[in-house]
């Protein structure tokens, strides 16, 4: 179940998924396990490596892993989808993406038929590969399709710095970038709730610290622990999630200890900070959250993709048979849509939690699909 | 999306006004951005997201785990063989 087939051992990767490790830590769990515990990792990431290393089934019955939103892919509205679709066609526009994007399904198109029509579409690896293009293209449009938490925001804020600096007229970004804090709290408030303890994500707490979490643990009582992403990595944040239901404790704690200091990291934030406010965004499948994204600030506003191309005015619905919402919110599983790997499949994906690499119905289809 | 991965720093330099490393992650080497690290030196490990750092890795950190389940291996009465 675990991988052991890597050709060459990655430091601080390899060693936390140690087979015989996973087993004693899993049984550690199951003998502090009094009673039943629903738990939420919050991160798509952190999903996928629980049923690839099929850590859920390795725990207690009485321990149950409900799957989080934390996935941006899944949560950039139907809508954006479309105005990255209505720019990438324009001719003198290279569009750049992360990878994941191109297949998200928008009202009529995805960005990868924008390719097949002969859009010049661009996979990149980072944000500053779009400013590298819009240096070497100064007689085209470069737009970068800006999606993310905060891990992937300082990137991004960066990039349009340098832009400036660079006094790169023909770069502009689509900006959907999304904020964990809010979305937990979402969840927390939504009717039906039924998650008792959040294993929250490490790398967007790698860059944001934790003092944002203090205030929804204590206020709605629930222990909240910042967890890495493999096997070793998750168990033990569930035993310490566990440990602090047993007890009655409603903590912030941090499990990802290498790589989260409870401050963040600060250079990040500040150019965050720079670029960026807080904003309302609409979530795919949830709605609209309050101060749950970013936005432009008013001396970076030239850069904002939307309005140099007047795409801001579209709206979309979502189609109805998609259960996203439910699954994004932890109130349905994958395997619970009707729609789960017969109309909806990751060749032909109704809702972007099918998608993506870190969406909860992806990750049902290849590593669960044998049980439907 | 939020994937990070750990690599080493072998190099640093500076393009267009930015401090950059040349980072290995287990035998392939890549360009990324140090802005976010300032205190890094070559030799060091940070994690990477989209061709940043965004972070050191603590070494002394990243044994804690394993101590940890020695702990629990030796409250459980087993006696663990590996370091």
């Amino acid at each position: 179940m675990l991988a052991t087939h890597q050709i060459k051992l990655m430091k601080y990767v390899d060693e936390y998924r140690d087979a015989r490790r996973v087993k004693q830590l899993a049984e550690a769990i199951r003998r502090k396990t009094t009673r039943p515990w629903n738990l939420m990792e919050v991160c798509g990431g952190q999903t996928h490596a629980i049923l690839r290393f099929g850590l859920d089934r390795l725990l207690p019955p009485e321990i149950r892993l409900i799957h989080g939103p934390g996935c941006p892919v899944c949560v950039t509205p139907i809508e954006i989808i479309d105005q990255a679709v209505a720019i990438a066609r324009r001719p003198e526009v290279i569009f750049c993406s992360f990878g994941d994007m191109l297949r998200v399904p928008g009202s009529e198109n995805d960005l990868l038929s924008v390719k097949s029509e002969g859009g010049d579409l661009r996979v990149v690896y980072s944000p500053m590969d779009a400013v590298a293009l819009a240096g070497d293209h100064a007689d085209r449009e470069v737009v970068f399709f800006a999606i993310g938490f905060e891990t992937t925001a300082p990137a991004v804020a960066m990039a349009i710095a340098q832009a400036d600096r660079l006094a790169l007229a023909n770069f502009s970004v689509l900006v959907s970038h999304v904020l964990v804090p809010p979305a937990i709290r979402a969840v927390l408030d939504s009717p039906g709730n039924v998650v008792q303890g959040f294993l929250a994500a490490g790398h967007v707490c790698t860059v944001m610290g934790t003092r944002q979490y203090e205030p929804i643990a204590q206020q709605y009582g629930v222990p909240i622990v910042v967890t890495g992403f493999e096997a070793l990595d998750i168990l033990q944040g569930v035993a310490m999630c566990v440990d602090q239901l047993e007890q009655g404790r409603a903590e912030v704690e941090i499990q990802y200890t290498r790589c989260v200091r409870p401050e963040g990291n600060r250079a990040a934030l500040a150019q965050v900070e720079k670029v960026f406010q807080t904003a309302g965004r609409k979530w795919r499948g949830i709605g609209q959250i309050p101060d749950s994204g970013l936005s432009l600030r008013a001396d970076y506003a030239r850069f904002d993709a939307a309005a140099r191309f007047r795409v801001e005015g579209m709206q979309a619905d979502e189609p109805a048979v998609c259960l996203a919402g439910a699954v994004l919110q932890g109130h349905k599983r994958p395997d619970e849509c009707p729609a789960f790997g017969t109309e909806c499949t990751p060749e032909n994906p109704l809702g972007a939690p099918m998608v993506s690499a870190e969406g909860a119905c992806a990750a049902y289809y290849r590593y669960r699909r044998q049980k439907k | 999306m939020c994937l990070a991965v750990p690599g080493r720093v072998i190099k640093i330099y500076e393009k267009d006004d930015l401090p950059m490393g040349k980072v290995d992650f287990g035998g392939l080497s890549k360009e990324i951005c140090l802005a976010y690290t300032p205190e890094v030196r070559p030799g060091d490990y940070v994690l990477v997201h989209v061709g940043f750092a965004i972070n050191t890795i603590d070494e002394a950190e990243a044994k804690e785990v394993f101590s940890l389940l020695e702990q629990l291996a030796e409250a459980a009465g087993e006696k663990s063989t590996e370091s």
